[in-house]
């Protein structure tokens, strides 16, 4: 069934009784050619991408609980492409160019808005460095325009320009990043996989994975056994546990990220604002709540909630950067799992047992990530290749050191990140 | 989520730095080959449930403590100075 303007309208004068399921809810056959472990959003693209790019439709995509429950319904929406490194750049961009063309693509609103991020700078040094960003970020194609105190204050006249720890000096200003509708994204890649003939297969659990003479045979599961040529792992915060079924120790610690939002408000912020000092930032969503987010709670946690250190720093941060929003109710918060791993960058590889695919250590970035991701993914499990925008992403680059892509500068090592 | 330094008591979370799993204290030799030393800074198993890991008591008495804990709860099992252990 395909969405259009025409149709909403016809439906919403015809009482919306003409609405079906957006995808089936098949029963797991025993076979497959290629089974997804994870129906969250970067397992939901890879096995669109694999249907539409690559024709491969004998395929399921396993999910232990409700498609979209993980972090792709739990995240801060932010969509952008400001990275700096080789590796982490072009696939970013590369990403950026698919989420601009997603709806048309998918037929369905994921309600990508370009409404512009803006990454605040607070001292001269700083401003250097992104200077140097906004340049890589040209050279590769994509936009950043520097602005200076004045720039910044006639987009967002409501900060406190006169901080006295971090006075705003200027900011990097990205028109193209913006936010999209979170659920929409894993919603309309798994009724696009469906169309295609992807078995989307919710409720199963993978209790195990098969492994004979060095190769993937299939999976045990909670509705059983289901043989496949190839798997492919793609579990977030899970993916530590999901790979020990086949024998695998990863480079990867899972934390806690926490998110905010407040009650619904006019519309008052028009841009995504990060306030990087301040481990801050902020958006406002399109029902008029808030939505602001810090950094990690900074030790390992399964809890899906965080500590109240962190909730007051980033209240704090948030009081601090505009105090207008003092006002505002939070009505929620809550924690996503993030597969962290040691240099902050993620991971699409093979991984030593042949057919078996690991797509992981999305950090706290994987939203953006989530179209250009599943495409990657979909290629490297189809031709056994990586994709040429994420041949950075490799799996020994801890072991060996070579191309280690540290953003953040802070040292390749578990606890920076 | 509280502590319990076995110097100082319980104390608030954020008087305490976060290493990571507890095996940071076992420091591989300097001639150790590649492998052991990627497992050593790099591979963990991050278990979904009791784990033990290292924290830094920076605000209190600089001791490395051992914190015995629960990742899915955050229950805090048994903390214990890194120079206790066996």
């Amino acid at each position: 069934m395909g969405f259009s303007g025409f149709r909403v309208l016809k439906e919403g004068l015809t009482g919306n009784s003409g609405w079906t399921p957006q995808w089936r809810d098949p029963a797991p056959k025993d076979e497959y050619d290629i089974v997804i472990i994870g129906g969250g959003g970067h397992g939901l693209s890879a096995a669109y991408y694999l249907a539409r790019e690559h024709g491969l439709t004998n395929v399921a995509v396993l999910e232990k609980g409700y498609l979209g429950g993980g972090n792709i319904g739990r995240n801060t929406t932010i969509v952008r492409a400001n990275y700096f490194l080789e590796g982490n750049s072009q696939f970013y961009s590369y990403s950026m160019k698919l989420w601009e063309g997603l709806e048309l693509e998918l037929n369905y609103n994921v309600m990508h808005s370009q409404r512009g991020q803006i990454s605040l700078f607070h001292s001269d040094g700083q401003r250097d460095v992104f200077v140097r960003r906004g340049n890589m970020m040209r050279s590769q194609g994509d936009d950043a325009v520097l602005l200076d105190r004045e720039g910044v204050r006639k987009l967002l006249p409501y900060l406190d320009y006169d901080n006295t720890r971090f006075p705003i000096y200027g900011a990097l200003y990205h028109p193209r990043g913006g936010t999209a509708r979170h659920d929409a994204v894993a919603w309309g890649y798994a009724r696009g996989a469906d169309q295609r003939g992807v078995d989307l297969i919710q409720n199963c659990e993978v209790t195990g994975i098969d492994v004979a003479n060095g190769a993937v045979t299939g999976v045990q599961t909670t509705r059983g056994a289901i043989c496949a040529k190839k798997v492919g792992i793609v579990v977030a915060g899970r993916t530590s546990q999901v790979a020990a079924m086949a024998g695998l120790r990863l480079p990867i610690e899972s934390h806690i990220l926490q998110a905010f939002v407040t009650e619904g408000l006019k519309p008052c912020i028009d841009h995504v604002i990060s306030y990087g000092m301040g481990h801050f930032y902020i958006s406002q969503s399109d029902k008029g709540g808030l939505v602001f987010g810090g950094d990690l709670d900074m030790y390992a946690s399964y809890a899906q909630r965080g500590n109240l250190p962190m909730v007051e720093h980033v209240m704090e941060a948030g009081m601090t950067l505009m105090p207008m929003i003092g006002k505002a109710k939070v009505l929620r918060s809550w924690g996503g799992i993030m597969d962290m791993t040691p240099d902050g960058s993620p991971i699409i590889d093979k991984t030593g047992i042949d057919g078996l695919y690991l797509d992981c250590g999305w950090c706290y970035g994987g939203f953006k990530a989530v179209p250009a991701s599943g495409f990657s993914f979909a290629h490297l499990i189809a031709t056994d290749r990586p994709f040429e925008a994420a041949t950075g992403f490799r799996l020994d680059r801890f072991r060996d050191g070579y191309g280690l892509m540290d953003e953040e500068g802070t040292g390749a090592q578990h606890n920076l990140h | 989520m509280r502590l319990p330094c076995p110097i100082c008591g319980e104390r608030d979370r954020r008087e305490f730095y976060y290493k990571g799993a507890a095996e940071a204290a076992d420091r591989p030799a300097p001639e150790a080959d590649e492998a052991v030393w990627d497992e050593f800074l790099h591979l963990r198993d991050n278990p979904a449930g009791v784990t033990r890991d290292l924290w830094y008591h920076e605000a209190g008495c600089c001791s490395w403590i051992v914190v015995t804990r629960n990742t899915i709860t955050h229950e805090v099992l048994d903390a214990a100075l890194v120079e206790d252990q066996p």
